[in-house]
């Protein structure tokens, strides 16, 4: 399943390179600890512009999902129909990510799960961060 | 060449009731011939030639000609883009012709530069002062020129919108949509499938989640709105279906289309067409001596209301946005939902009709009501009209239709689409994403 390649920027390169180590953080803000994803150059709740990064447990639920048969993007085109699903992470649940739920056949993904994150090589060096369910 | 500032827009809560409320009217409407899109020849059909020949409508059935337009506000839109609206760099490079078609200008995007060089008896109009080159999207943009009239800006606004439409495929032609890097914005997307531009995939989760939530299914709920929204198109005397051809669609039609985002079906995005729409704003004093029967501007918003907190917009995050949007309008207009006569939300993405429908509280409907709510009789011959023009799906992605609609209603002018309950007021809205571009209607100035 070919992929988009991420193309990291200067707020996004820390994010990206704990990935490709196989990590998944996300922004802490240094004044209220409050979370975030994607990264962002202020803190969303208070504002904050001193931000660092936490790991997080790489645990989330599935909360909603559809299946794309005429993407926008092309380039997935021949992946059609596949599953585009949105996790919640557990530690903080108003941070959701995207993930097309590897191994789990179209339509058939089961909202509520829970799922663990794991990391999907699209190109040489580069991961992306993708979901499945918890053993 | 006049430039505006943002200083105008109502884009906000707690800014009470609209201050020029009822001193402001529109006054007329016009509309272009609705095409699928520019054939790329033909030069009577090009956006720049129906602008003129809507807007040349839009006076006459104010009864004004030319000469009395003080203010032009074109909107210079063209949504039609590869990736990003920029329909100039959409598909191959087409061929120009002699002027006034030596650029893209006047073929698929019109500026106001274009309008005035290119309709002589507004270019001679002396009057024609008021002029702005930043002139948003329909909606946003009726409202700015309201409160244009309204600030003295100008006595009588034109307001064109242009919808264009080419040959292949929407939005599909370049940028993270053809290449395999996902940059900037799109990186936190597109590797998983998902466009940033693409508001069906960003409304489709949420009513998921409320599906889920209710115990409703996809087809129960939007099919008797999408079918009512092509039944009322089909009585609508301009749009796409009436005049091109007729839709005839069914429920087993609607319920086996070809799913794009599934559960979400063809049918329910609105079908991009190539077309003008022009108003004429004027005061409410004005419109009392001109031809029609004034139909009263209470309130209009403008901005945005901001997006996802994170990777997807969800159904609370959804349902919060489009409470504070029905509740900028209710404020302005110093209306409650109990009032609101005529309802045409913003329905270009189907997923907004029941989140609109809810957040308005039109007739009562409340939260997780709206499936049992569309199970009555929606009809413009019932209760309970909704949608009855049509609105972008059932007579293309113009996105006129819902405040034609709600003017025709009001003048009592809606053929056999006028409805047969009381038409006093009404509630009119383009929104893409979150965006709070509604007018509030009446035909009283009280």
């Amino acid at each position: 399943m070919p992929k988009l390649v991420p193309v990291a920027d200067e707020l996004s390169k820390p994010f990206w390179d704990a990935v490709n180590e196989r990590k998944l953080v996300v922004q802490q803000c240094r004044a209220c600890n409050a979370l975030q994803y994607p990264p962002r150059p202020r803190c969303q709740d208070c504002g904050g512009e001193s931000l660092g990064w936490k790991e997080t447990s790489g645990r989330g639920h599935i909360l909603e999902f559809v299946v794309l048969q005429d993407s926008h993007i092309p380039y997935r085109a021949p992946d059609q129909p596949f599953n585009l699903a949105v996790v919640t992470l557990d530690e903080e649940p108003r941070i959701n990510f995207f993930a097309n739920m590897l191994g789990i056949a179209p339509f058939e993904v089961p909202v509520g799960a829970a799922v663990e994150v794991i990391f999907e090589e699209v190109a040489p060096g580069q991961l992306i961060h993708e979901w499945k369910v918890a053993e | 060449m006049t430039t505006v500032d943002n200083s105008w827009k109502r884009d906000r809560e707690g800014l009470g009731v609209w201050p020029h409320r009822g001193k402001v009217a529109i006054a007329g409407w016009g509309m272009s011939p609705v095409d699928r899109r520019w054939d790329g020849v033909s030069m009577d059909r090009t956006l720049g030639a129906f602008a003129i020949l809507a807007a040349m409508r839009a006076l006459e059935d104010a009864g004004l000609k030319p000469e009395d337009v003080d203010g032009l506000l074109q909107c210079p839109n063209n949504m039609a883009g590869a990736a990003s609206g920029s329909s100039a760099s959409w598909g191959p490079s087409r061929p120009y012709f002699a002027a006034p078609y030596d650029s893209e200008d006047g073929l698929t995007i019109v500026t106001n530069k274009w309008i005035v060089n290119n309709w002589p008896e507004l270019n001679a109009n002396k009057n024609l002062t008021y002029i702005p080159d930043s002139v948003p999207d329909i909606g946003e943009g009726l409202g700015m020129a309201a409160q244009a009239v309204a600030d003295g800006k100008c006595k009588v606004a034109l307001y064109i919108y242009t919808a264009n439409n080419l040959e292949g495929r929407y939005r599909r032609g370049e940028g993270n949509a053809v290449q395999n890097r996902a940059e900037g914005p799109a990186q936190w997307n597109a590797p998983w499938g998902a466009n940033v531009i693409d508001l069906q995939l960003f409304s489709t989760i949420p009513l998921r989640q409320y599906l889920r939530k209710y115990n409703a299914t996809w087809d129960e709920l939007m099919a008797p709105m999408i079918l009512n929204e092509h039944r009322n198109g089909s009585m609508t005397s301009w749009g796409f279906y009436s005049t091109n051809e007729a839709s005839g669609l069914t429920y087993e039609d609607y319920t086996n289309a070809r799913p794009i985002t599934w559960p979400a079906k063809i049918w329910d995005y609105d079908r991009p067409v190539n077309a003008v729409g022009a108003f004429v704003v004027t005061s409410g004093e004005r419109a009392r001596d001109l031809k029609q029967k004034p139909v009263y501007v209470l309130n209009h918003n403008a901005g945005g209301l901001g997006g996802a907190r994170s990777s997807h917009m969800t159904m609370d995050e959804w349902e919060a946005g489009m409470a504070k949007i029905a509740r900028m309008a209710y404020e302005g207009s110093g209306l409650q939902p109990k009032d609101i006569d005529i309802f045409n939300p913003y329905d270009g993405f189907s997923p907004f009709l029941p989140f609109s429908l809810e957040a308005f509280q039109w007739h009562g409907v409340g939260k997780g009501e709206a499936a049992d709510f569309v199970k009555g009789d929606i009809r413009v011959e019932g209760a309970h009209p909704l949608h009855s023009g049509g609105g972008n799906l059932g007579n293309g992605r113009t996105r006129t239709a819902m405040y034609i609609d709600s003017i025709q209603q009001l003048r009592g002018q809606a053929g056999a689409r006028q409805v047969s309950v009381k038409a006093e007021t009404a509630i009119a809205g383009y929104a893409p994403a979150l965006t709070p571009w509604y007018l509030v209607l009446a035909n009283s100035p009280d």
